[in-house]
């Protein structure tokens, strides 16, 4: 370990704030649950996670919380993962890899329309038509 | 149990809180000769006679722990240090504090060993209690000088509670990269 500078400590103090910040709910207008259960995990979840993670840092999206949760019961197509955004339908996607997760951060979360082609979970197909809006 | 110099230099850190210090200030250098230690305080201090009844383990003042009769800290301290033919001082004041130092000689065979200081100064920093401390930690190997220091009311600034989860990572995390730079220095002779 090299050895940290106090200036070293506060940047990490920031960077696990923030961190901490995604996984809190309040005051946040979007939720993305990961489903994490063993079948998740073995499926890919983590990988989903971070790649969330990842892209909500990039666009620097302070709205969203990324929480986890157990199993969805949709093992056949993990990993899954469902979307609450305000003013849409929850929708539970699957079979979601990271390049998956970026898209819907871009897609769902950022320009309110679904990824329709990973949504198990389907809401009414004039909804989906309607991107969900 | 008192069973390395870490252990002592806890002890004398918790009289240290315990006497409603608001300042306390910990020295530990080791020079390879000697392992040094000494713990300044700005507590209640102690008068004359209690002073002279600090080296009786069967003395304590009764306001830590009101139904024990003994106060072994300092005793131990101090057998530990005269089988050694180390030294320690003891000046103290009322109402001003106290300040104690204690030297082993590294190469008796009776020196406890120095123990795990990191975990030590984590532990000492994370006290609880409305005080600041100023740890510094000096090592020296002939030419050779390094150390750190450590403030308590800094890192409060810095990670916020002490005692919370993943602040008391960090304070580790941080006080063991500090230690760990000096491993060079330690294991040359």
């Amino acid at each position: 370990m090299a050895k940290m500078t106090l200036e070293d400590l506060r940047k990490l103090r920031e960077e696990k704030k923030r961190a901490l910040n995604k996984r809190d709910i309040e005051g946040k207008n979007v939720q993305i649950i990961v489903g994490m259960g063993t079948c998740g995990l073995a499926a890919g979840a983590k990988d989903a996670l971070d790649s969330f993670l990842k892209t909500i840092d990039e666009n620097n999206l302070d709205n969203v919380a990324v929480t986890q949760t157990g199993c969805m019961g949709l093992c056949y197509v993990e990993p899954t993962v469902e979307v609450i955004v305000e003013g849409m339908p929850n929708v539970i996607y699957g079979n979601v890899d990271a390049a998956i997760a970026a898209r819907i951060v871009k897609e769902h979360v950022m320009n309110k329309q679904m990824v329709s082609e990973y949504v198990f979970d389907r809401p009414a197909a004039d909804i989906i038509n309607d991107g969900g809006r | 149990m008192h069973e390395t110099i870490c252990d002592f230099l806890l002890d004398i850190i918790q009289n240290a809180i315990e006497a409603k210090a608001s300042d306390i200030s910990v020295t530990v250098a080791d020079d390879a000769k000697h392992i040094r230690f000494s713990v300044t305080d700005d507590g209640k201090g102690m008068s004359i006679s209690e002073l002279g009844r600090i080296r009786d383990p069967f003395y304590t003042d009764g306001t830590k722990h009101v139904r024990r009769k003994i106060g072994l800290g300092i005793p131990f301290l101090q057998q530990a240090v005269s089988m050694t033919d180390g030294e320690f001082e003891i000046s103290s004041e009322p109402g001003k504090g106290t300040r104690i130092t204690c030297s082993f000689p590294a190469d008796h065979i009776d020196t406890p060993p120095v123990g795990n200081l990191p975990s030590a100064f984590l532990a000492a920093l994370t006290y609880p209690g409305d005080f600041d401390m100023h740890i510094v930690y000096s090592i020296e190997r002939g030419p050779a000088k390094d150390g750190y220091e450590l403030h308590r009311s800094e890192l409060i600034e810095i990670l916020g509670d002490l005692h919370m989860g993943q602040s008391l990572i960090m304070l580790r995390d941080f006080i063991q990269s500090q230690d760990e730079s000096l491993e060079n220095i330690r294991g040359a002779r």
